[in-house]
């Protein structure tokens, strides 16, 4: 079995500021993924160092807060607040380049939480083989 | 000061098969600004995480990419795998390392051809492609498959490979060395090559981490980082070092790549030393609980498979992060300064896999 990366919580107000203490000992910020989940959403933002992987997990509510850029602090996180707005819908503000909704061309706004009617009918029937029967 | 120009680049350009699109803002023939478009054929497989069982879905994880299209699929099952307490076998575990290096000699040598295509050095494209098939020919006979290798699987692999086809392998690929080597004095040699690569596109070490590069762009800017150091399926076992360049031009991640070709046969030579006999896979008899992040190395980089499952077959959450998503903001630091001749050749040196981008 691998290591399991180390996951921690971070609350809101103070994401910009445990983002900058990864980016002052050096970390570099790997990935910023975003989990619906049963109350609201979890970002988790990735850092690796000399191959030790960390993860900040912030939740939001089902009517997610706007969340602080932290593309003053790292560049490359422009990319994945675009993502997770568009995808999600979840407002990020002074991100370094801001797409407004249009990083992705889309027929369905926020896609993978109001999924197009088509989706949401096949997803009631799924076809699936059982656990282990695929194999 | 010069007047300044936007010329659109992509996303359909003749150098570039894949759908980017780059806006970059022009002085004479200076760039000095670009801004990347993507997103045009996003497809969103993320999502159907909830209507694939966890093991169907290794089928679509594979479909992510045509050229590394077996990492992807290894990625997802090592994510699924950790969060379903299985462990695969260790001959599975070889097998994984062996075609995971396949792909990336058929990956890089795609890539050589296109970068030559790229500079109109056309002998040097078919060679590359040649040898190319070579390898896909191997891929063909072990897994039935050029460019999906079905192989991949939760609990270890769907075919193996018999000891005496591995050692043939060995011999093969032996023998394509030679071929390989005369391509890569080209590459690294020749007047005309050198010329549309040496100093072009210079990305510092320092930005490169800053940036989040992975892979040969990160390498070749004198970062030492490879996710295969970490260990995963059999690279525990096996010996190897991080190929790294200083540089951090184009020419440094094209000899990067070029030493990458001999480091992979070189790995799949000490697999096939190495690999023990044994069951190829174990059966399934739990569900995904939990949450993981797998990495691996892919030929372009460092890819991330974020899994989160509730103990049902269907997973919550998959979440990629493919490298060449990665690898556009290095890109962006690495146009300014360069004419706009140069910006198809300097685009390609990220390896740019769109197909994996999106999605």
């Amino acid at each position: 079995m691998i290591a399991a990366p180390k996951l921690m919580t971070v609350e809101l107000k103070n994401l910009v500021g445990a983002v900058a203490e990864y980016k002052k000992n050096q970390y570099r910020l790997v990935q910023i993924g975003c989990t619906q989940v049963a109350d609201g959403f979890e970002l988790n933002y990735s850092f690796d160092k000399n191959y030790a992987f960390e993860n900040l997990q912030l939740k939001l509510s089902i009517n997610p807060e706007t969340v602080p850029s932290v593309s003053g602090i790292y560049f490359n996180a422009f990319l994945y607040e675009n993502e997770t707005h568009d995808l999600y819908g979840i407002p990020f503000e002074n991100i370094a380049i801001d797409y407004k909704g249009n990083f992705y061309r889309m027929a369905v706004k926020n896609p993978f939480v109001n999924p197009p009617a088509s989706f949401a009918i096949s997803a009631t029937a799924p076809v699936a083989s059982q656990p282990g029967g695929a194999a | 000061m010069s007047q300044r120009t936007i010329i659109p680049f992509g996303p359909q350009h003749p150098v570039l098969p894949e759908p980017i699109h780059l806006d970059l803002v022009l002085e004479d023939e200076k760039v000095v600004e670009a801004i990347p478009s993507v997103g045009f054929i996003h497809r969103g497989l993320e999502k159907l995480v909830e209507k694939k069982d966890f093991i169907d879905f290794t089928y679509v994880a594979e479909r992510i990419c045509g050229i590394c299209s077996f990492i992807h699929g290894m990625t997802y099952c090592i994510a699924v795998e950790e969060i379903s307490k299985i462990e695969p076998p260790p001959r599975a575990q070889y097998l994984r390392v062996i075609w995971s290096e396949l792909s990336r000699l058929h990956s890089h040598l795609l890539w050589l051809g296109l970068m030559a295509d790229a500079f109109g050095f056309e002998s040097l494209f078919m060679h590359s492609w040649r040898v190319r098939e070579l390898i896909l020919d191997i891929i063909e006979e072990t897994t039935g498959g050029r460019v999906i290798f079905g192989s991949a699987k939760p609990g270890g692999v769907r075919r193996d490979i018999t000891n005496e086809t591995l050692k043939l392998i060995v011999r093969k690929l032996a023998a394509y060395q030679t071929e390989m080597q005369d391509i890569v004095d080209t590459f690294l040699h020749d007047s005309s090559v050198k010329h549309r690569m040496c100093g072009v596109g210079v990305l510092s070490k320092e930005q490169a981490y800053a940036l989040g590069a992975v892979g040969p762009t990160l390498r070749a800017s004198g970062f030492v980082s490879d996710t295969r150091q970490l260990g995963y399926a059999a690279y525990k076992d096996l010996f190897f070092e991080p190929i790294v360049e200083t540089a951090g031009d184009s020419y440094a991640r094209c000899a990067v790549r070029c030493k990458e070709l001999f480091q992979s046969v070189e790995i799949i030579r000490q697999a096939v030393d190495k690999i023990p006999e044994g069951p190829i896979d174990v059966k399934i008899t739990t569900t995904p609980n939990g949450e993981f992040f797998a990495r691996s190395e892919q030929p372009r980089g460092e890819v991330i498979y974020y899994a989160k499952g509730d103990g049902s077959k269907f997973l919550k959450r998959l979440r990629v992060r493919t490298p060449t998503f990665a690898n556009i903001p290095p890109l962006l630091k690495m146009l300014p300064g360069c004419s706009l001749a140069d910006v198809p050749v300097l685009v390609l040196t990220i390896d740019p896999c769109i197909s994996c981008t999106e999605r």
